[in-house]
């Protein structure tokens, strides 16, 4: 114990609460209980991307996909139920039809990890890499210039400077027509209607 | 600290450095979270007690009551720590420490001086911001756990409230954001040194009522009077917390009173300067330009009285609104949200932005202003650079 590696301690840390409770949500039959497991698995996630160094990536996690995974529970699972304490029962079907999805899946994940050779330590052994934590790469890209295509020394790969200016604005737009739409739908038809929807509440 | 530590410790037990010091910032933190609460349970009862035109707790603990909120925790440590026959117990008990991890996380990225942060983030408004809006999680998971109807209607009421109040919040905190150039709080904070009339409230018009839009959404999002649906005592008993009782209940109000801070703090940072002060005292002394370490650590020091004075203010501000105002019906916390709060929110974002291209500096001329900016991308390469980028950041200068 001359000195502990405290980067793979947290990894490992994180990495076995991300699986511990991802098998906490494939075994529980209780629906809420496995929307928390899901939100605690989600979270050990983004702790892993905190810790690789991906602030940005690590902060978006955790506002669209725990923040999301909260919006599904209470809208879809919560006001759809029919009683109190919704628990899921699986048929043996299930099981193997997961089991058959899931475990092909594992495979070719754990194969293309372990084809990759000694990738546990750098060659030329562990040196501290130095690296500019910043999220302005990203938001530039996005605004249309590709300010990493700066240092690219290749002329040939130098095309693409527009960055994802069009494809950025397309979603966008594409987000807005779906807000629209939502709203259209929810919208009440009749004036008479109007109540309802506001005593649930 | 943790190199400081190892010398005191014998060999292969060097480790232990590290986790004191871990263990010694996390304490640090908490016990913010902590004493800030016990100070302003207390300070509720006092601003509560004399805008009703009553005196508030006299007694415990000398003349003005200091220790009232002591005595209180006190009664709950020893209250017996009940659950509903109907609960799921598991998520019942998870409940009120899920609240306070989302509360108390958002302190990890809060500076409370010049990089005196417990993590300094290159997002850290992205990062308090996504872990705020966690906190009602822990409301939820509480009403649903219950089983109990009142509770249930609570949880509904706070989930509809924060998930619509987090659309106009988002917006309100993007405007400094673009005045900065930066999500990295140390830095929006320091951008604002010297007088107030650099703070970013002052900036122009737009941002001052983005404050007000802000501060709104802020109180609406921490569940606080007169947005406080969720436990309102007159119809739903207590709301999401009926069913709890002792400690439990009093983790989710150090989660409620931690988050008024965290949001105040933020403000703070964001509007009105963090720890730079009304008038640049550290400068005059002399301790925010000197390299001594002694010199920058008193001047951090007073930093930190300034920013905490300014989240105390913030705090007691939300105070004064509870009790002087009542309470929304759920339909009037909607229609504030989405008809007034977001239409303003970004009408205020795109007055900002305009403002901040045809006037970078604002009214009064900064030295520092722009030093973040994407002044190195016309630096690194020039001829590179695409038609419409040189644009972007000669406009920022």
């Amino acid at each position: 114990m001359d000195e502990i590696n405290w980067h793979s301690f947290f990894f490992l840390l994180f990495g076995l609460l991300a699986c511990g409770f991802a098998l906490g949500v494939v075994l529980s039959s209780n629906i809420v209980r496995m929307a928390f497991y899901l939100v605690l698995s989600l979270g050990a996630t983004s702790g892993l991307f905190f810790l690789a160094g991906a602030d940005f990536v690590g902060a978006m996690q955790l506002m669209i996909y725990v923040g999301g995974t909260l919006v599904l529970l209470i809208f879809g699972v919560m006001l759809t139920a029919k009683g109190p304490f919704i628990s899921m029962t699986t048929s043996a079907g299930e099981w193997v039809l997961g089991a058959i999805v899931g475990g092909s899946l594992l495979a070719v994940l754990f194969s293309a990890a372990t084809s990759v050779d000694a990738w546990q330590t750098a060659p030329g052994g562990v040196e501290k890499i130095e690296t500019q934590v910043t999220a302005t790469r990203l938001g530039m890209g996005l605004l249309g210039a590709r300010v990493d295509k700066l240092e690219e020394k290749n002329p040939e790969q130098l095309a693409g400077m527009a960055g994802y200016l069009l494809p950025f604005e397309i979603v966008s737009v594409h987000l807005l027509v779906v807000l629209i739409g939502a709203a259209y739908l929810a919208r009440p038809k009749k004036r008479a209607a109007r109540g309802a929807a506001t005593d649930l509440l | 600290m943790a190199d400081y530590l190892q010398q005191f410790l014998p060999e292969h037990w060097q480790f232990l450095a590290y986790v004191a010091a871990a263990l010694v910032h996390c304490v640090l933190l908490i016990n913010v979270v902590a004493v800030g609460a016990l100070i302003f349970i207390w300070l509720e009862r006092k601003v509560s007690g004399r805008i009703q035109d009553r005196l508030g707790p006299t007694r415990v603990g000398g003349k003005f009551g200091w220790l009232q909120t002591l005595a209180d925790g006190l009664k709950l440590i020893t209250k017996e720590d009940l659950m509903p026959d109907g609960a799921d117990g598991m998520l019942f008990r998870v409940a009120p420490y899920v609240s306070f991890c989302a509360s108390f996380c958002g302190y990890l990225a809060l500076p409370f001086a010049d990089n005196w942060v417990g993590a300094r983030l290159n997002v850290a408004v992205f990062f308090i911001v996504a872990v705020l809006g966690l906190e009602v999680f822990g409301v939820i998971l509480a009403g649903y756990a219950s089983a109990s109807k009142w509770s249930l209607f609570g949880a509904m009421r706070e989930a509809a409230q924060v998930v619509s109040y987090e659309v106009p919040l988002g917006m309100c905190v993007v405007v400094p954001v673009l005045i900065a150039g930066s999500m990295d709080l140390v830095t929006i904070g320091e951008m604002q040194a010297g007088w107030f009339v650099n703070w970013y409230v002052f900036h122009d018009p737009f941002t001052f009522i983005t404050f007000w839009v802000y501060f709104t959404c802020a109180t609406a999002s921490v569940n606080r009077a007169p947005f406080d649906l969720a436990e309102a005592e007159s119809e739903l008993v207590a709301g999401f917390h009926t069913e709890y009782s002792g400690l439990r209940w009093s983790i989710f109000f150090m989660a409620e009173y931690g988050s008024m801070f965290a949001v105040s703090g933020l403000a703070a940072i964001l509007f009105f300067g963090g720890w730079n002060g009304p008038i640049p005292l550290t400068h005059w002394l002399g301790l925010a330009d000197s390299t001594h370490p002694i010199l920058i650590y008193l001047g951090n020091l007073l930093g930190m009285f300034n920013f905490v004075g300014k989240c105390v203010f913030g705090v007691t501000f939300m105070m004064w609104v509870r009790w002087t105002l009542p309470r929304l019906r759920i339909d009037q916390v909607m229609t504030t949200c989405l008809k007034y709060c977001t239409p303003i929110a970004a009408a205020m974002f795109l007055g900002a932005t305009v403002w901040t291209y045809f006037i970078p500096g604002g009214l009064i001329i900064k030295n520092n202003y722009g030093s973040v900016r994407e002044g190195w991308l016309l630096e690194a390469q020039p001829e590179l650079v695409p038609d419409e980028v040189p644009a972007v950041a000669s406009n920022s200068k």
